[in-house]
């Protein structure tokens, strides 16, 4: 076994269990943290596969970011102490059946196809590459993604301003709490 | 004598290359990859509160991120598409992670619960 071997499947272990914790923790905080595991370990793959650039943007940004912004919002809105009741078996069943069936027809087609890998030499990804690919118009270019996930980015801010802001004095809190 | 000392150090890490494609193939981070998207969609189906579907949605993401970048370096390694559309990926999940927590926030202040199945009226 070669070292990449081991780091493979030692990835590979963290990702696959701590995945099966997070939908199946009871207490929401402990399959956040399950959760912020598996985001580290598939920036570990990355950085095996030696792509430092986007081993760093999962570390900071889905690692740093979405999931203190996940925990944030649990604080906001559960109680820690408290644990969900368990699954009733039925829904439980169905969905395990449902979802290994898929996950076998997927890994039976993953084999049954044979991948050649290429044999031209790796390109070597800097910065300076990234940056003059992201903003270039030409061959290899990505400019106009670039400028679509700017006004996406621009558009969710502004979306997410305007959700979360507390409602006017036009619909009072607690007539709306009575009704519903 | 250069000539050759270039040769050297260019078949070594041609070798180099072959044998970590060759140590962990392809196929094991696609498999890698099925497996974890399906335990997010079980997580999907199963969970009832907002903020875990949330979470299982970010694990379908990224194993769908694991697989494009195993595929641009095993079979257009001469190639960024990728790895840029990972780093696109990622960008969009960031944004949806954001637009969702505002929602929940929302809908937490108006039913003061985030479970699916008692936030049933579209209308107030």
């Amino acid at each position: 076994m070669t070292a990449n071997q081991i780091m493979f499947f030692l990835f590979s272990a963290v990702i696959i269990g701590c995945s099966i914790l997070t939908v199946t923790s009871r207490r929401i905080l402990r399959a956040a943290t399950y959760l912020l595991f598996v985001l580290v370990s598939s920036a570990g793959l990355y950085f095996m596969l030696n792509y430092q650039f986007l081993a760093a943007v999962q570390l900071t940004l889905y690692a740093g970011g979405i999931v203190v912004l996940i925990i944030f919002s649990i604080l906001l809105t559960s109680q820690i102490s408290q644990k969900f009741e368990p699954v009733g078996w039925g829904k439980s069943l169905f969905s395990a059946i449902a979802s290994i069936a898929g996950a076998f027809v997927t890994i039976i087609s993953i084999l049954d196809f044979k991948f050649s890998a290429s044999t031209e030499a790796a390109k070597e990804i800097n910065m300076h590459l990234v940056g003059n690919s992201l903003l270039s118009v030409g061959k290899d270019g990505y400019a106009l993604p670039f400028e679509v996930i700017t006004i996406l980015l621009l558009a969710a801010m502004i979306g997410a301003i305007v959700i979360a802001k507390k409602a006017g004095p036009k619909v009072p809190h607690s007539q709306t709490i009575k009704q519903s | 004598m250069q000539k050759r000392q270039v040769l050297r150090f260019l078949i070594l890490k041609q070798l180099n290359n072959h044998k970590m494609e060759a140590g962990v193939p392809l196929d094991y981070f696609l498999i890698l990859a099925a497996i974890m998207f399906f335990i997010g969609v079980y997580g999907f189906l199963t969970r009832r509160n907002l903020i875990t579907i949330l979470m299982s949605l970010e694990l379908i993401l990224n194993s769908v991120n694991i697989n494009f970048v195993a595929f641009n370096k095993y079979l257009y390694p001469h190639k960024l598409e990728g790895f840029f559309f990972s780093l696109f990926v990622i960008a969009v999940a960031a944004s949806e992670a954001a637009v969702a927590i505002a929602i929940i926030i929302n809908i937490y202040r108006r039913f003061t619960t985030i479970n699916v199945e008692d936030v049933n009226e579209m209308k107030y």
